[in-house]
């Protein structure tokens, strides 16, 4: 039955070509964490990936009952953590990924680093890792103000401050970031704005490249 | 006998197909991004508004010993104004007939301070890193801030005191 579907279909628009290109290839033993268990190492790019999409279907999900205004945003939270069939998990999804995220980004760079990777010619995935090392803190940065509770609040008004200090552009970044004359309503809804459609667009994107890079140039070689 | 030579063109007809195609785009590009752009960017190019006094209470309340007093602020964010305004404090102390209001505003990164907070005598004191200001607001050497708290604008009315707007006081 699905084999006949997969016919009908592969007849009509050719499928077979396509997966086989993106995912028919051996795996090289150096790392194959079933020839050496040292290789798990190599796991820690695809790791972060999967965790990035755990944050994009929670965050998501959490979109479905989270308003971005200051008088409903914590009630909302409140609301969906506490009041909906799950909602203490699929929260804690999010919260708890968005740092295992950055641990997970942060393992997978040291394994680049330690292997010699980003030497020539893979260069540029380095530069592109480093873009998405970026994006990632700046998703936790606007998505840790979200709740609008009293740490949310500080640590974004700190962020801010930090963003100020910044030589020449510090000023017009802080004041991009804040929208308003105080860490208030506008704040807030450029926050979301970034935090839900801006960042994981460019997240996206970057990942495209990354990975289109990887299938081009292949993985590095063993030590 | 003028042979007309062939005149080379100084511009080929692809070339100037490419640059006219190329053109076109850029126009249509920047006609969809501009008004993006300069709708995300408004808040930069915004100029702030005016602060008014605002009256705090009777002058005679505040003495040497710095006290906190409350007051709201009649500020609108964006389309929000928030009911009875926001609330803002300020540190008052006032020694002979001069009066200082500080902002509790942390010069190192914007959290809030109190005077003798968290135990220490005689100084406002931040929680956030532990950034220390003596009496008159001038930031403690080798805790974080890097400027002394910022002053109020105060005037006396009719024996009540009013702050205006927050001045910083230079660094170092
Ligand atoms: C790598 C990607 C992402 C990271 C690292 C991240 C990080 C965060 C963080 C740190 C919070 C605060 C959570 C808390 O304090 O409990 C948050 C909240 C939130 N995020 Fe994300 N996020 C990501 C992607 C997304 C995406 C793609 C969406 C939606 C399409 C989203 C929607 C939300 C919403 C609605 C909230 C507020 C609800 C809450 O605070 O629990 N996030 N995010
Ligand atoms: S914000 Fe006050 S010490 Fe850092």
């Amino acid at each position: 039955m699905l084999k006949s579907m997969y016919e009908w279909l592969d007849k009509r628009i050719d499928i077979t070509p396509m997966w086989r290109d993106v995912a028919d290839h051996e795996v090289p033993e150096h790392v194959n964490p079933a020839h050496h268990f040292s290789a798990f190492i190599y796991c820690f790019g695809g790791l972060t990936f999967f965790i990035v999409v755990i944050q994009i279907l929670s965050g998501m999900f959490l979109t479905m009952y989270y308003v971005p205004d200051i008088e409903n945003a914590w009630k909302s939270v409140h609301y969906l953590q506490n009041e909906i069939a799950f909602g203490q998990i699929v929260r804690g999804m999010h919260h708890w990924g968005a740092s295992v995220s950055i641990v997970m980004l942060f393992l997978h760079t040291l394994r680049v680093f330690f292997t010699g990777s980003y030497k020539h010619p893979r260069e540029f995935n380095w530069v592109i890792g480093m873009l998405l090392f970026f994006v990632m803190l700046g998703l936790g940065f606007t998505g840790y103000l979200l709740p609008w509770d009293n740490k949310a609040y500080f640590a974004t008004k700190v962020g801010i401050e930090i963003a100020a200090s910044v030589p020449i552009i510090g000023d017009a970044a802080a004041s991009f970031l804040q929208g308003g004359e105080v860490v208030g309503a506008q704040t807030l809804a450029r926050f979301f704005a970034l935090h839900v459609f801006f960042l994981p667009g460019i997240l996206l994107a970057l990942l495209g490249a990354h990975f289109f890079l990887i299938r081009k140039q292949g993985i590095s070689g063993p030590l | 006998m003028s042979e007309k030579k062939e005149q080379k063109p100084s511009i080929s007809r692809r070339r100037f197909l490419t640059y006219s195609i190329a053109s076109t785009a850029g126009f249509l590009a920047s006609g969809v991004l501009y008004p993006m752009v300069r709708f995300a960017i408004d808040p930069l190019l915004q100029k702030g508004s005016d602060t008014k006094f605002v009256d705090v209470g009777p002058a005679d309340e505040f003495g040497p010993q710095p006290k906190s007093v409350e007051f709201h602020i009649q500020r609108k964010d964006g389309w929000y104004k928030k009911p009875g305004g926001e609330k803002a404090t300020a540190w008052v102390m006032k020694t002979g007939s001069d009066i200082l209001a500080l902002s509790p505003i942390c010069k190192h990164l914007g959290c809030t301070v109190k005077w003798e907070g968290g135990g220490h005598k005689d100084h406002y004191y931040c929680p956030c890193h532990g950034g220390l200001y003596t009496k008159d607001g001038t930031n403690v050497p080798g805790t974080p801030p890097n400027a002394p708290l910022d002053m109020y604008e105060t005037k006396v009315e009719n024996g009540r005191l009013m702050l205006g707007a927050v001045k910083p006081r230079g660094g170092a």
